[in-house]
C-alpha cells in the first residue's frame, strides 16, 4: 500500500464506520464591525493599532500621497535619500511615486537588498488589529519588494480601511500570495524584550490617504 | 477474579505509534526526574517565572478588548472537531487543490518516511544547504539531525532556534524555544560561535538581534532551498499559512528556488473562511498580540513570485493513533499557541526540557503519551495539578484535565504487574474494613513519634517506600493519641 492510502485508510479506521459528524459550527462571533470601510473612526482606530506596534502613520488627502510619500521617505532613511535607493511596486499610481525612482521588474529577487527603501500599495487594512495585507497585485509586488530593502512605505487608502478580520479576509483573493503585515519585523526572544528588525524591514511607515 | 473481566477493547486500535529511535518526543529521563534537576536551577525557574507571568498578563489583556471571544473559541473548537471528523476528505481535498495550483503532495506514515523524502527532495536540487523556519513538526521527527547525517548543513532561521541551535541545545518552549537562555547567556553563544562576530558585541538585545540579522542575512540570499511547517492548509483552496514575527519565515518561503513544508496531518482546516476565526484566536493567545507582525500565506506556485518548486509533505507519525482516541482525539486540536504553558504553575516550575518532548507543558502531556503510546511517556500524564487553567486558556477548548485523567487510567490498565501503590491501596482497604486491625494500624503508627523526635513533620530520609511520598512532600508527625482515643478520654465511651 502507498503511504497515501495507508495514512488515509488509517484515518477512516480510527474514525470508524458510523463516525459521528459534529453540529454545525455556530459563527455568531462579529462578522462585521459595523462601521462602513473607510469611517472615520476606523482610520482613528488603524492610526493607533498601527503605532502600537511602533510602526510610523502619515496621514493625509488623497491628492497629498505623492509628496507625503516623499515625506515618509525623508523620515525613513533620513533627509538627501538618492532616487535610486528607493523601488516600487510596478503598478503603484504614477503620482504617488518618487521622482526618479526605479520600478521593480523581472531582476532576480536577491538584487532588492542592495535598495534602502520600497513603497508599495496594500489590498486591504484591518483596523482592529493594525493590519495592512500585500497581494501579490501589481499595486503591492512581489513579496521580496516588501521584504528586503529596509525601510518599508505603504500607502493604504480610506476605501480599503475595514474595522475586523473577517472583512479582511473575504476581500482577498486566497489563491494569490499574501503578505499580512502589522508592524515592523520583530522579535521578542531574548528576555522577552522586543526588538524592531530582524530579517525584515526594520521601518514601517504608512502613509494613509483620506 | 480477573480471569472472568472481558478484554477492554483497545482505545488506539492498534494504529502504530511514533516510532522510536527517530525525533524528539521521548526524553532520556521521565518527568518526575527531569523535573528534580529543573527545580534546583534558580536561574531557570526566575527566567520561566519572568517570561510566563510576562506573556500571560499581555494575552490576557488583548483577549479581554474582544467582546466575542467566548464565540470564536467556540468556533474554533467547533471547527477543529467538524475537520477531525472528515479528516479524509478535506486531506484528499487539499491535495487536489494543492497539485492543481503546481504543488507535489507526499505523504508520510511516520517521521523516518517524511526525513527520507526531505532529504530525497533537497538532494535533488543539487544543494547541500538547507534554510529553516522554525516548525514543531520538522522537530518532532528530528529533519535536523537526518538532514545533517546526510551531509546537509542546516540553518535554523528563527533567532531563539538560531540560539538553540548554535549552543546544541534543545528547545524549552514551543513559542519562545530559549526561554531558558538570559541575555547574558546568549551573547556567550554568539561570541563563540559566530564566525567573524564583533568582539565587542554586548549582552544589549538589540545587538545580539543585529549580529543574527548580519550572520543569517547572506545565508537567505544564496539559500536555493527552505523548510517550512505550517500554522494552517485550506483545503478548499489549497493554501498554506505561516505565521511568524521576525520575517526570517518570509524570507525561506519566498526567497529560495525550492520549498519543502512538512505539515502534520491535523493542520488542515476546510475554508478560507475559517482563518478568520484562527487568525484571532491564535496570535491573541501566544504572543499576546492582535496579530502577529507576519503572516504570508500561499497557494501552490505563483509564477514570477516566490519559490517556483513547492513540495507539500503530510505527516501522520502517530496521530491516527490519536484520533482513533474519542477522548484524546481533541488533543489534535491544538493550534501550538503555548498558552496552557504560559499558564501551568507546574511548567513554570519545572520547565520545558524536564518533559522530554518537542512539545512540553499541559499539551505536550497529553500528546506526547498518545503519539507515542503511552508506555513510552508513562509519567507525562501524571505532570499536572489538574487545576484546569491549560483548558481555560486554550483557544480551541481542548479539555486537557480529563484526557489527563483518561491517559493515567490508560496507563494503570496497562499494567500487567500490580504497582506498589496498587498493593498499598489493596491493604489499606483491608484493614480499614476490620475495626481491630485499624486501631493496632493507628497505635504502631504512633511509633512515628520517636523517629519525629519531636519535630512537626517526619524526616525526609524515610526508607522505601515512604520515601516516595517525603522526598515531594511533607508527611505529618502522627498524634500522641487518635480521634477515637481523644473522644473517650474527654466524653468517656
Amino acid at each position: 500500500m502507498s503511504a497515501r492510502e495507508e495514512v488515509l485508510s488509517r484515518v477512516r479506521q480510527a474514525l470508524g464506520e458510523d463516525r459521528t459528524t459534529p453540529d454545525e459550527v455556530v459563527r455568531d462571533y462579529r462578522l462585521a464591525d459595523g462601521r462602513p470601510a473607510g469611517d472615520p473612526a476606523l482610520l482613528e482606530l488603524l492610526v493607533d493599532r498601527v503605532e502600537d506596534y511602533r510602526a510610523t502613520v502619515l496621514r493625509c488627502s488623497p491628492a497629498e500621497v505623492g509628496a507625503t510619500v516623499r515625506a515618509a521617505l525623508d523620515q525613513g532613511l533620513g533627509d538627501g535619500w538618492a532616487a535610486g535607493d528607493v523601488v516600487v511596486a510596478p503598478g503603484l499610481a504614477e503620482d504617488w511615486r518618487p521622482a526618479g525612482c526605479d520600478v521593480d521588474d523581472d531582476r532576480p529577487a536577491v538584487q532588492l537588498a542592495d535598495r534602502a527603501a520600497s513603497v508599495t500599495a496594500v489590498a486591504v487594512a484591518v483596523a482592529e488589529t493594525g493590519t495592512l495585507v500585500l497581494d501579490g497585485s501589481p499595486a503591492c509586488g512581489r513579496r521580496a519588494l516588501s521584504l528586503l530593502p529596509d525601510c518599508l512605505v505603504c500607502v493604504v487608502t480610506a476605501d480599503q480601511v475595514v474595522g475586523s478580520v473577517p472583512e479582511g479576509l473575504a476581500r482577498l483573493d486566497p489563491l494569490r500570495p499574501l503578505t499580512m503585515v502589522s508592524g515592523p519585523s520583530a522579535t521578542s526572544d531574548i528576555e522577552l524584550q522586543r526588538v524592531e528588525g530582524v530579517h525584515g524591514p526594520r521601518t514601517l511607515l504608512v502613509v494613509l490617504a483620506g | 477474579m480477573t480471569a472472568t473481566v472481558p478484554p477492554k477493547a483497545p482505545t488506539f486500535l492498534g494504529l502504530p505509534t511514533a516510532p522510536r529511535g527517530v525525533g524528539h518526543l521521548r526524553g532520556d529521563q521521565s518527568f518526575p526526574d527531569a523535573a528534580r534537576g529543573a527545580l534546583r536551577d534558580g536561574q531557570l525557574r526566575a527566567n520561566l517565572g519572568h517570561a510566563t507571568s510576562t506573556i500571560r498578563g499581555k494575552r490576557a489583556k488583548v483577549v479581554g478588548e474582544l467582546p466575542d471571544w467566548a464565540q470564536l473559541r467556540e468556533a474554533g473548537r467547533a471547527l477543529k472537531a467538524a475537520t477531525m471528523a472528515r479528516l479524509d476528505e478535506h486531506l484528499e481535498e487539499l491535495e487536489r487543490q494543492v497539485t492543481a495550483r503546481g504543488g507535489v503532495v507526499h505523504w508520510a506514515r511516520d517521521a523516518n518516511e517524511a526525513n527520507e523524502i526531505v532529504t530525497r527532495l533537497v538532494q535533488a536540487t543539487g544543494t547541500s544547504e538547507v534554510v529553516k523556519v522554525k516548525s514543531m513538526a520538522t522537530q518532532e521527527i528530528g529533519l535536523n539531525e537526518a538532514l545533517e547525517a546526510a551531509g546537509l548543513d542546516v540553518f535554523e532561521t528563527d533567532l531563539a532556534e538560531l540560539i538553540v541551535q548554535l549552543g546544541e541545545d534543545s528547545p524549552s518552549h514551543i513559542l519562545v524555544p530559549a526561554i531558558h537562555k538570559n541575555r547574558a547567556e546568549i551573547r556567550e553563544i554568539f561570541a563563540r560561535t559566530i564566525p567573524g562576530v564583533d568582539p565587542e558585541l554586548t549582552d544589549d538585545p538589540r545587538q545580539l538581534a543585529m549580529a543574527a540579522r548580519t550572520h543569517l542575512r547572506e545565508r537567505f540570499l544564496r539559500a536555493r532551498v527552505a523548510v517550512s511547517g505550517a500554522n494552517f492548509a485550506v483545503a478548499e483552496t489549497g493554501t498554506l499559512t505561516v505565521v511568524e514575527s521576525e520575517g526570517n519565515g518570509r524570507m525561506c518561503l519566498t526567497l529560495p528556488e525550492t520549498l519543502i513544508t512538512v505539515m502534520g496531518i491535523e493542520k488542515v482546516v476546510p475554508t478560507w473562511r475559517d482563518l478568520e476565526v484562527f487568525l484571532q484566536l491564535l496570535p491573541r493567545s501566544s504572543t499576546g498580540e492582535r496579530m502577529n507582525p507576519y503572516t504570508s500565506t500561499w497557494a501552490g506556485v505563483t509564477p514570477g513570485d516566490g519559490p517556483q518548486e513547492f513540495h507539500l509533505v503530510l505527516l501522520d507519525n502517530g496521530r491516527t493513533g490519536v484520533l482513533a482516541d474519542e477522548v484524546g482525539r481533541e488533543a489534535l486540536h491544538c493550534i501550538r499557541c503555548s498558552a496552557c504553558l504560559n499558564v501551568c504553575p507546574v511548567y513554570e516550575r519545572a520547565g520545558g526540557h524536564s518533559y522530554g518532548s518537542v512539545y512540553p507543558g499541559p499539551i505536550g502531556a497529553v500528546l506526547s503519551p498518545m503519539l507515542t503510546g503511552v508506555e513510552d511517556n508513562a509519567s507525562l500524564p501524571y505532570a499536572s495539578s489538574l487545576c484546569g487553567a491549560c483548558y481555560d486558556v486554550c483557544p480551541v477548548a481542548i479539555d486537557i484535565p480529563s484526557i489527563l485523567v483518561h491517559l493515567r487510567a490508560e496507563h494503570v490498565e496497562a499494567q500487567e504487574r500490580p504497582t506498589a501503590e496498587a498493593v498499598a491501596f489493596r491493604g489499606l482497604a483491608r484493614v480499614m474494613s476490620h475495626p481491630r486491625l485499624w486501631h493496632l494500624a493507628q497505635r504502631a503508627s504512633r511509633l512515628g513519634r520517636l523517629i519525629a523526635r519531636g519535630r512537626p513533620t517526619l524526616p525526609n530520609a524515610l526508607p522505601p517506600p515512604i520515601s516516595g511520598w517525603t522526598r515531594s512532600r511533607d508527611l505529618p508527625t502522627p498524634p500522641k493519641e487518635t480521634f477515637v482515643e481523644s473522644w473517650v478520654r474527654e466524653h468517656g465511651s
